[in-house]
């Protein structure tokens, strides 16, 4: 620790002595698997949710039982067994096709991860907010002869959104903050690097305070554009809310 | 996080099945293969391990309910006068609280948690007041630590609710309150608080099954609950399925349990012209 202040500033520096450049790879790499996560979260929530909805009764009763169990089950448990049922998985089917086992990459494994507990919650949110569209808008389209994929994507999708965008931008929030658990699994995302820096340097405070300055910014400017977007997608709604 | 979303991420009374939905004909057939796939799990994985550390398992489960029900009781009395601050109070209670409540929302659980074992474990014992204080035999144990973070994090995300809930009571029952001439402490005490924690219900169970979710965090920091204890049967016996579908089946179960004792205690509560 330097002698002449109480914080050693330069442990935080971008190169090689300092841990700056590190920490920023591993929020870099936090960023990907929630974006990544996220987008394949919403995928599977569309699909979930249109299933949950106009599915047949096996197909809604299975959805049902996925996003049970994704509610009741710790996220970091979640995390654990899709993290080794994944890999075990992929490679039993790969190696069926005598292909030798690949190593999966930690962020594709991640992504995968974070994308199906994603998937679960926004199933949930976008069934609430395709609830909420009025049915005659979705009549009215059908009368003028749409088909069941222009309705959705004329229709449904847009007319859903400013009920789910609340919702969504819930679960963007989440989405960065669960990538922290892939620390569990060894993932170099910014908690695991924060706590190897902190650990090599002994400088545990400073390290963590900056990692959490970073989640923090992170919320804060996806706090600042989910308003904006907030705004765009409820032009044309009554004032009061 | 609103109302929909803590619904959205966490179990919630709405979603127990109802006794006659058991028995739908495609239903009974599907139930008929899950049946056979759990045989299957039973007979063809190894479960020999169980018996030597259900004990374990048992004092594990009891560890994570006591950080459960602890911290969610703690958090919320810490909740109740940061939401209500934040609606009543002075600049310079509310300014602090608007702060707590966005930078503890706004970072990650496990990040907290490593701050404070890893960054206020290693401060601690540099000062010697502290090492000599009677605090020092629990600073050096794991859990306090772990109770201080899940603490944080419930009273962080209860106090948005409880302030959406004490915003949102009628402010005709508080005027007809003081036409009673009940004095602040009494309106707070028979009027606000009981009608806001009645609006905040639903959301407050929900926040409780999240916080059940987040309690396995604390075997990271070495609390041995009943996460901590699968680890350990994970690495004693090379095993890699079989103990994480049990923890997943244990916090199920524990969920489920939760669940229904909510729809109990929310069922008794007289609600008018519901």
């Amino acid at each position: 620790m330097a002698a002449d202040s109480l914080v050693n500033w330069g442990l935080l520096s971008l190169s090689a002595p300092g841990w700056g450049g590190v920490l920023l790879q591993g929020f870099f790499n936090s960023i990907q698997i929630a974006v990544g996560g996220f987008t394949l979260g919403l995928a599977l929530g569309i699909g979930g949710a249109f299933g949950k909805l106009y599915g047949g009764p096996v197909l809604r009763d299975l959805l049902e039982c996925y996003t049970t169990v994704v509610r009741a089950v710790p996220e970091l448990v979640l995390i654990l067994l899709l993290y080794y049922a994944g890999t075990d998985l992929l490679n039993q089917v790969l190696a069926l096709f005598a292909i030798g086992p690949v190593d999966i990459s930690g962020l594709m494994a991640g992504i995968f991860v974070i994308g199906v507990v994603q998937g679960a919650y926004s199933t949930e949110v976008l069934r609430g907010a395709i609830k909420a569209v009025p049915a005659g808008q979705i009549e009215a389209a059908r009368a003028y002869g749409m088909s069941p994929a222009k309705v959705l994507r004329r229709i449904t999708l847009p007319a859903m959104l400013p009920y789910a965008i609340p919702g969504l931008s819930n679960l963007w929030l989440i989405a960065t903050k669960d990538t922290a658990l892939l620390a569990v699994v060894g993932f170099s995302e910014l908690t695991l690097v924060t706590r190897q820096a902190a650990g090599t340097t002994k400088a545990y405070l400073l390290f963590f305070l900056a990692a959490g300055a970073l989640y923090l910014a992170l919320t804060l400017v996806s706090n600042v554009f989910i308003g904006m977007l907030e705004r765009h997608a409820r032009r044309g709604f009554a004032v009061n809310r | 996080m609103t109302d929909e979303t803590t619904h959205a991420v966490a179990f919630t009374p709405e979603d127990l099945p109802t006794a006659k939905s058991f028995f739908l004909p495609h239903r009974i057939v599907m139930m008929l293969v899950f049946a056979a796939f759990v045989v299957a799990v039973a007979v063809f994985m190894r479960w020999d391990w169980l018996p030597r550390y259900l004990p374990r398992l048992g004092w594990g489960i009891l560890v994570s309910l006591i950080m459960l029900f602890s911290t969610a009781i703690l958090g919320f009395l810490l909740a109740v006068p940061i939401g209500l601050v934040q609606v009543t109070g002075p600049w310079f209670l509310k300014l602090p609280a608007k702060v707590f409540c966005t930078v503890i929302r706004g970072t990650p659980l496990l990040l907290q948690l490593w701050l404070l074992y890893y960054g206020l474990g290693s401060l601690f014992p540099q000062f010697p007041a502290i090492r000599q204080s009677f605090l020092w035999p629990y600073l050096r144990e794991a859990w306090p630590y772990g109770v201080a973070a899940l603490t944080i994090s419930f009273a962080a995300y209860e106090g948005e609710v409880m302030r959406g809930a004490f915003a949102g009571v009628p402010p005709g029952e508080l005027e007809a309150a003081k036409a009673y001439g009940m004095g602040r402490w009494t309106m707070f005490r028979r009027i606000w608080l009981p009608r806001a924690i009645h609006r905040a219900l639903p959301t407050l169970n929900g926040e409780t099954v999240l916080q059940l979710k987040s309690t396995p965090l604390v075997a990271t920091v070495t609390v041995v609950d009943v996460y901590a204890v699968i680890s350990k049967v994970r690495q004693e016996t090379f095993l890699t399925y079989e103990p994480l579908l049990l923890l997943a089946l244990i916090y199920m179960c524990l969920t489920g349990i939760l669940v229904i004792a909510f729809r109990t205690f929310e069922n008794r509560i007289p609600t008018r012209g519901a």
